[in-house]
């Protein structure tokens, strides 16, 4: 961590410009890659395996919005912009989230006949969600006081999600033959990404510095650690060091999968952004 | 006449939290929010009253209704002209913050309480909240709202919700 001392509000942080722009960089990270992951889980509604599933994955995935919320609201208060303009008004390239999230969950579109990969939702929500507890265990410590106090509210909920995907997980992992090899083209295909989860963007050395997060080789080395012991556990092989895209997320490069998202979730917000909901 | 200011402010923050009483979380109805351990803090300064409220789950789609619950509510108050209800997380909500009193009315509700002073690493063990039974297996830890879970009594053959610890 930086030698920077602790930042109590919002008022203090403002004082200083480098130190905003760090912090608002790491929050569009953090809320980007929140915000983008749970509205793929809401393109799961009325398709998860069961009635149950499909009632908890909604449930996940509404959680997890909130915990976007929570990050764009913090952007609102340091003068950024209005939290709901945040999340359905920028352009693809102001986005900051890993190309992991934006993927899409499979063949076909959710109102066009879907053929979704539930095997790629499982491995990707319990990867990326191993790497959330890491990260909000190191924002425990953050220099920006607030982002502590969301962080340990978040991880009293995130818990629970991780349970559901360990149970998914261990569940598939020791199944039949077609549920273990299609869990491990998953994992394939969610590794080649998997590497930029913990990748801090253009201003990484400062976000580092003033001690907003740990630096990315911390959060990577203990997140890697956290998920082979996770992976053993269940009988996976493990993959070993995970590849990064070709597009850099956090630079604001992205997929043309991003770009339909983001018109597909912001197409009412847009008819009437001044409008009371 | 300052010190009459206070004494004022005193009783109308009082009546405040008599009316909260009246506020329920429209997902579980049988208990207040005051029960719930949600109101942190109620101020009232120049007739505005200022409420914060310690969310339970973040994602929790009921907290805009019951922040615009609060709000009618006491504004019904004489002496208060505007309620300003905000989320905090300092402290952080837990589930031993649920009053000792409420746990019955959940239970009645047909929702097993959360265990009292869980710690990392616990185990948890739910009893069925018709019969008391131990036998009992979590079917989905999501439930129909992010705080609670879904579970079977194997005694008693019921389905029945519980809400999770939150430590």
């Amino acid at each position: 961590m930086g030698d920077f001392s602790r930042v109590e509000t919002v008022e203090a942080a403002k004082q200083n410009h480098e130190y905003t722009q760090a912090l608002t960089d790491l929050l569009f990270q953090l809320a980007d890659d929140d915000f983008i992951l749970a509205y793929r889980g809401s393109e799961w509604l009325g398709l998860a395996p069961h009635i149950e599933e499909d009632v908890a994955f909604s449930s996940m995935s509404q959680d997890m919005m909130g915990h976007a919320v929570m990050f764009y609201e913090m952007l609102e208060q340091l003068g950024v912009g209005k939290a709901d303009d945040l999340a359905q008004l920028r352009a693809a390239d102001a986005f900051r989230n890993a190309i992991l999230v934006e993927r899409k969950n499979g063949e076909g579109d959710y109102n066009n006949d879907p053929h979704y990969d539930w095997a790629y939702a499982i491995v990707r929500s319990y990867v990326y969600g191993l790497h959330k507890q890491v990260r909000l265990e190191a924002l425990l410590q953050s220099s920006y006081v607030p982002l502590t106090l969301v962080s340990r509210k978040m991880l009293t909920e995130h818990r629970y999600h991780l349970m559901h995907w360990q149970v998914w997980l261990k569940q598939l992992a020791n199944s039949t033959p077609e549920a273990r090899q299609r869990l491990e083209a998953a994992i394939e295909k969610v590794w080649k990404d998997a590497g930029e989860l913990s990748q801090l963007g253009p201003n990484a050395d400062s976000i580092a510095r003033y001690g907003l997060i740990a630096a990315e080789d911390e959060l990577k080395q203990k997140w890697l650690t956290l998920a082979q012991e996770n992976f053993e556990k269940v009988g996976l092989v493990w993959p070993g060091e995970p590849g990064v895209p070709a597009e850099r997320g956090r630079h604001g490069q992205h997929t043309a999968e991003l770009v339909q998202a983001l018109a597909t979730l912001s197409e009412v917000y847009r008819i009437d952004p001044a409008a009371s909901w | 006449m300052a010190q009459e200011g206070m004494h004022v402010h005193d009783g109308l923050e009082a009546t405040c939290w008599e009316l909260l009483q009246q506020v329920t979380d429209p997902e579980i109805p049988v208990i207040s929010m005051v029960e719930m351990g949600m109101i942190h803090q109620v101020r009232v300064e120049d007739g505005v009253a200022h409420v914060d409220v310690l969310p339970t789950f973040v994602g929790c789609p009921a907290l805009e209704i019951m922040k615009k619950n609060i709000a009618e509510k006491l504004t019904e108050v004489e002496g208060i002209s505007k309620v300003e209800v905000q989320f905090v997380y300092d402290p952080a909500w837990t589930s031993d913050r649920i009053a000792p009193e409420a746990r019955g009315k959940l239970k009645s509700f047909g929702i097993a309480p959360p265990p009292i002073d869980f710690k990392p690493g616990d185990i948890w063990e739910v009893a069925c909240p018709y019969c008391d039974s131990p036998y009992t297996q979590i079917d989905n830890l999501f439930g129909p709202a992010a705080c609670r879970s879904i579970l079977y009594c194997r005694h008693c053959k019921n389905p029945f919700e519980a809400l999770k610890p939150i430590y």
